[in-house]
């Protein structure tokens, strides 16, 4: 079974295999990002802008602002969580509140919008 | 390439969903796969139907759209009994009970927790006295706001009332434009003070004489592309045309012709019409239009009436519709301020009660969420102001009460960043306990919107607050970015953000010193806006800093990570979501 990763409600939601599973409004750290000046990013997700799959990662790029400096920009790419296995297309959801890095690269999925 | 959406829409959409729809409702909220919930939830928008947020599953928000806000007589107690028998949810709102309307920025009316099970009996009620949900959401046109006083105006040159009806009727269910590339916002007023807020629509008609065979017409100005959401505010753009009123429906046509053929369907972020007329401009625009969109030669703009826009315009003159207001049959219209447009349901009751017996029966919506209740009887009119329920909803409010808006919030929807309702309520009642305006402020406008989706419409505010986070000692708590010198009028002005990420229970102290500041520099009789407007960034900064005071705010946690936000155990695994008709809960899948 393919995964199916998409935005949903202006931006509000990823979707993956057509369940809600990612929500705006929570705080991410973001490390060795060069989304803003701060050693780490304190960055409010406002909005969902691009989706998709590097199996079994689940990406995003999220627009937002970093809390501490006030920065507002779009992340590179974040892994919001992973999809192990395709069959299942069970999606387990990273924990927003420990270090992440964003990747600059182009993910092999079908971003959706 | 088209969206996972625009695939959704090719499959199922407008019409033909509320067949579904009933089958859902027939067989129930586990009918609906899960697998294509998100497909459903999408399309049944088209029907005033939005899924409520996480937390809250099965639980939907209802929007009825009332055409230029103008419910008829008999239709408010019909309200009052489905927000009565269908939306009370598993739990209590703190400040409005169990079941309450609100009226929102677009003269609709919002309903909450409402059940998939129900909606046969909501509709059928609904459709008893003309009222309808169709196209309340979704990608189409949408419900049509105009000046709500319209046919009842002393300020008025046309009467918008027949043409935002005739609008209405002409394009709620036509299946050549209930499939957009995105929602379609309309505004029609035929008075001479701004209050249709066209200048924030997609499409707005505003007054205008044009001479045409030496003979001066009254007909509408086009304007395109106006709107407020996502960081991407805009405002409406001449058209260069003038259309008599006869046209309107024409032009309607044409216009949303054009979107539905140019419009973006492969970026959902780019779709509104505003991004089509920064591509295109608004020459190129008008061109098309001619071109391919209308079979007559579309005249240029007639003499406009903007001059005169008072509505909003950061003057002294109110133009919001809250007080008594002579009508030009003799009556009065009688404009009640509704505290951030949310009523409990028993005083819905007690309103169309006394509309009934004071007046026609009718009452509208305003854009500022209040409701006016028309036609009253200049012999009744004092008898009318006696009556209790106008010590809550009063039409001589104190000015914080008078100036706030506040969106739906965390309490109900998956965009929000911050509490809302429950917080602007506390925040006008402390100002006003608290803060003296200068002398002569009569109006001072708060907007608060939980998000850069700006339902509130915070950046033409005085003060506008968008919700946002940041942490104090360290943890992350509820905040908001403030604007300052928004409005409309002759020269509308989007606010500038001048305070980032001020802690939630820093705002009123900061308002509070912000007013102080004003009230000492300002300049003569200078408004508000005219006092923003004379500073520049760094001297708007430093006049005020957010500070503590004795208001104290419940609300400071992540309520987005709550299942509700004022239930003692608000712990998301609390949720009684998702429930059956009769919200119990329904087993778990685990």
């Amino acid at each position: 079974m393919t995964t199916d990763v998409h935005q949903l409600d202006d931006g509000a939601w990823i979707s993956v295999n057509d369940s809600r599973e990612v929500n705006v409004s929570d705080l991410w750290l973001l490390a060795k990002s060069d989304f803003c000046g701060c050693e780490t990013t304190d960055f409010l997700a406002e909005g969902f802008v691009d989706t998709g799959v590097d199996h079994p990662n689940i990406e995003a790029r999220i627009a937002g602002r970093c809390i501490a400096c006030g920065t507002e920009g779009v992340t590179d790419w974040l892994t919001v969580g992973r999809v192990i296995d395709p069959e299942s297309g069970e999606f387990y959801g990273v924990v927003h509140e420990s270090i992440h890095i964003p990747a600059d690269q182009r993910r092999v999925g079908d971003p959706e919008q | 390439m088209p969206t996972k959406v625009e695939n959704w829409k090719d499959e199922v959409y407008g019409n033909e969903i509320r067949d579904h729809l009933m089958e859902f409702a027939e067989d129930g909220w586990d009918a609906i796969p899960e697998d294509e919930q998100d497909a459903w939830f999408e399309r049944f928008k088209w029907w005033g139907l939005y899924h409520q947020r996480s937390g809250q599953e099965s639980y939907f928000m209802m929007r009825i759209g009332t055409p230029n806000g103008v419910i008829e007589p008999g239709q408010l107690e019909v309200i009052a009994e489905v927000a009565d028998e269908y939306a009370r949810g598993p739990a209590e709102n703190p400040e409005f009970g169990e079941a309450y309307c609100d009226w929102t920025t677009r003269q609709s009316i919002q309903l909450h927790w409402i059940k998939i099970e129900d909606i046969p009996e909501i509709f059928e009620l609904l459709e008893s006295v003309g009222l309808s949900t169709q196209q309340a959401c979704g990608d189409s046109w949408r419900n049509i706001v105009g000046c709500p006083v319209a046919g009842k105006d002393t300020h008025e040159h046309i009467d918008a009332w027949p043409v935002a009806q005739e609008l209405n009727e002409t394009f709620k269910g036509d299946d050549d434009y209930a499939n957009l590339p995105r929602k379609w916002k309309v505004s029609v007023t035929g008075c001479d003070e701004g209050c249709g807020q066209g200048d924030i629509n997609d499409l707005a008609y505003e007054p205008a004489e044009k001479e045409i065979d030496g003979e001066t017409k009254l007909g509408f100005n086009i304007r395109v592309g106006g709107g407020l959401s996502r960081k991407e505010p805009r405002l409406a753009r001449d058209l260069d045309v003038w259309v008599p009123p006869e046209q309107a429906a024409d032009i309607g046509h044409g216009m949303s012709a054009l979107f539905r053929e140019y419009g973006d369907r492969d970026d959902r972020f780019n779709a509104r019409i505003k991004f089509l007329v920064d591509e295109w401009g608004t020459e190129k625009m008008r061109d098309v239009l001619q071109a391919e969109f209308v079979d007559f030669e579309l005249h240029t703009a007639g003499e406009d009436m903007r001059d005169s826009y008072t509505y909003n315009a950061g003057g002294n003159e109110h133009g919001d519709h809250v007080g008594v207001h002579e009508q030009p049959d003799g009556n009065y219209y009688v404009g009640l301020d509704v505290l951030v447009g949310r009523m409990a349901v028993e005083d819905v009751y007690e309103l169309a009660e006394l509309a009934d017996e004071y007046g026609s029966g009718e009452v509208r919506l305003t854009q500022r969420q209040n409701i006016i209740v028309t036609d009253v009887d200049s012999d009744r009119l004092d008898a009318f102001l006696d009556e209790s329920l106008l010590d809550d909803y009063s039409p001589d409010p104190h000015p914080f009460m008078r100036g706030s808006i506040a969106c739906t919030g965390t309490e109900f929807c998956s965009l929000s960043i911050v509490e809302t309702k429950n917080r602007q309520v506390r925040y006008a009642r402390w100002l006003k306990d608290n803060v003296e305006l200068p002398d002569g402020v009569e109006d001072f406008h708060i907007h608060l919107s939980g998000c850069t989706a700006s339902c509130a419409q915070p950046q033409i505010a005085d003060i506008s607050l968008r919700g946002m986070k940041t942490r104090k000692d360290g943890e992350p708590v509820e905040a908001f970015d403030i604007g300052l010198g928004g409005g409309l009028g002759e020269n509308p002005q989007f606010a500038d953000w001048v305070e980032m990420r001020v802690a939630a229970d820093e705002v009123p102290g900061y308002i509070e010193n912000l007013l102080s500041a004003f009230k000492a520099e300002r300049d003569g009789d200078e408004t508000f806006r005219e006092f923003v407007a004379a500073r520049d960034e760094e001297a708007l900064q430093a006049l005020a800093d957010p500070e503590e005071t004795s208001y104290e705010d419940p609300y400071m946690h992540n309520t987005k990570m709550t299942w509700y936000p004022y239930v003692d155990d608000d712990d998301m695994q609390s949720s009684p979501a998702p429930t059956n008709a009769n919200d119990e809960p329904l087993p778990s899948d685990d």
